[in-house]
């Protein structure tokens, strides 16, 4: 009985795991990454996920004129630093943080409206033996009220 | 009879352990659960080439970002907009919400109006269309993402357009992050959907279907050809979801007129202001709206977003 009382509570712990780290992430966007916006207004979206090193993920958005923007791509702290690209729709690259020393934010605004891709890596830091590391990346938008 | 028992056990721990990594694995992120129901190519031909095509397979999360109702809202004021209060989803018509789909398609219709009186320093009237967002993300159980304490701070800064302006956000913020992390991401679609209908709602009735031409408004409201790529493929991720087919339909439809649009654009040029950091990209887009388009997307816009808010 008391071993199937142990299995019951580890298999407890694992299935709480995953809302953990969502209730961890959702924590790390609000309270870290929404930071990285000021001055600007955070528009209210949610774009946040667990990724391991070696990762990738995309987000596609269409950015409008008349309107000034801030992005702010942010990695917890376990992870390396993390890569952005944005690309437009012909995916020509616009701008990388890999030239400007992995910054978190981007300023940008637009001349006329434009569908862009914004593409996310997390690198693979350290030694290639070790376990990959896994943490939440948060993609946040800001916007200047006129 | 106790090695019977003790297989019995095993049975037990077995199904307990699978159950466990079925649970953890079906609710890492959302993410996966989302991925697995994406149809393979999920990426709009006429915009992005073959090579990317290649890359997708390798990416593990993909999001697919629509305005906001606060963003929607700033567009539609920055474009040069009026205020006109008789257009606002009236916040009596809180009461008549019952269902899940029409609750969240207002949540997101009363979060963009939310948005919208705020610009306009309308304090009453931020205070009323709060309350009626807080019925809607109370009714679709979205635990404390508008508080008795939100509507106190909302009241006590309602002549502070930023502090309204955090807090509308941040409101926004914690129902969407509820719905994605309980599984709901049909339901955080339809929200923002919503959002999204109130919006083009509001712009196109501000438009004289007649006075077309080098009107921002206008500009801002064919950019939309461009965002309703993007609803389809977020609606597509849920799409085993009935409500979510239904409010497909009505996308569908309107991207039918948007599709007699064409929009041009010209390649991309970047340029960077040193002094303050910010990049511009310039190009320019042009697009042949008609007057008879305008009023077919006017009529359309119109019909469906009075079947959302009835």
């Amino acid at each position: 009985m008391k071993r199937f009382l142990y299995l019951l509570i580890v298999t407890s712990v694992l299935a709480l795991i995953p809302l953990t780290s969502n209730a961890q992430c959702k924590g790390f966007a609000k309270k870290i990454c929404r930071l990285e916006l000021n001055p600007f207004i955070h528009d209210g979206n949610y774009h946040a996920a667990i990724l391991t090193e070696g990762e990738e993920a995309e987000l596609y958005k269409t950015f409008y004129s008349d309107q000034d923007y801030r992005l702010a791509i942010c990695g917890s702290d376990n992870l390396p630093e993390i890569e952005f690209t944005i690309l437009d729709a012909n995916q020509n690259v616009l701008y990388s943080n890999k030239d400007h020393d992995f910054k978190r934010t981007w300023d940008f605004k637009l001349e006329s409206s434009q569908q862009l891709k914004i593409a996310v890596k997390v690198p693979v830091g350290g030694d290639e033996s070790e376990e990959p590391m896994s943490g939440c990346v948060a993609i946040m938008f800001g916007l200047k009220i006129k | 009879m106790k090695s019977k028992i003790f297989q019995l056990f095993q049975l037990k721990y077995l199904a307990l352990v699978v159950s466990a990594f079925c649970i953890a694995g079906c609710s890492i992120g959302g993410g996966d659960k989302d991925k697995s129901e994406e149809p393979e190519i999920m990426l709009d031909m006429s915009e992005l080439d073959k090579e990317l095509f290649q890359d997708i397979g390798q990416v593990k999360k993909i999001f697919y970002s629509l305005p906001s109702p606060l963003e929607t809202a700033m567009m539609i004021r920055s474009a040069g907009a009026g205020y006109n209060e008789e257009l606002l989803n009236p916040v009596d018509n809180a009461a008549n919400y019952t269902t899940n789909k029409s609750m969240a398609l207002n949540l997101g219709s009363y979060t963009c109006d939310l948005s919208f009186v705020s610009l306009y320093d309308q304090t009453e009237a931020s205070v009323n269309y709060m309350n009626a967002a807080k019925k809607m993300a109370d009714g679709l159980g979205i635990l404390d993402a508008i508080n008795d304490e939100t509507i106190q701070k909302l009241e006590e800064n309602v002549n502070n357009r930023d502090v309204i302006m955090e807090i509308i956000s941040e409101t926004f913020m914690n129902s969407s992050s509820f719905l994605h992390e309980n599984d709901r991401a049909s339901v955080a679609a339809i929200v923002l959907v919503g959002g999204w209908m109130e919006g083009l709602f509001l712009a196109t009735q501000m438009v004289d279907p007649d006075s077309i031409y080098n009107n921002n408004l206008v500009d801002r409201i064919m950019d939309q050809k461009l965002s309703i790529n993007i609803v389809v493929k977020l609606l597509e991720e849920s799409m085993d979801n009935l409500d979510v087919q239904s409010v497909m339909a009505d996308v569908k439809d309107i991207m039918a007129t948007f599709d007699k649009v064409k929009l041009t654009t010209t390649p991309v040029e970047t340029s960077l202001d040193q002094e303050t950091n910010v990049t511009t990209l310039k190009s320019k887009t042009e697009s042949n709206i008609t007057p008879d388009i305008f009023r077919e997307l006017q009529e359309k816009v119109k019909t469906i977003r009075t079947k959302y808010i009835s």
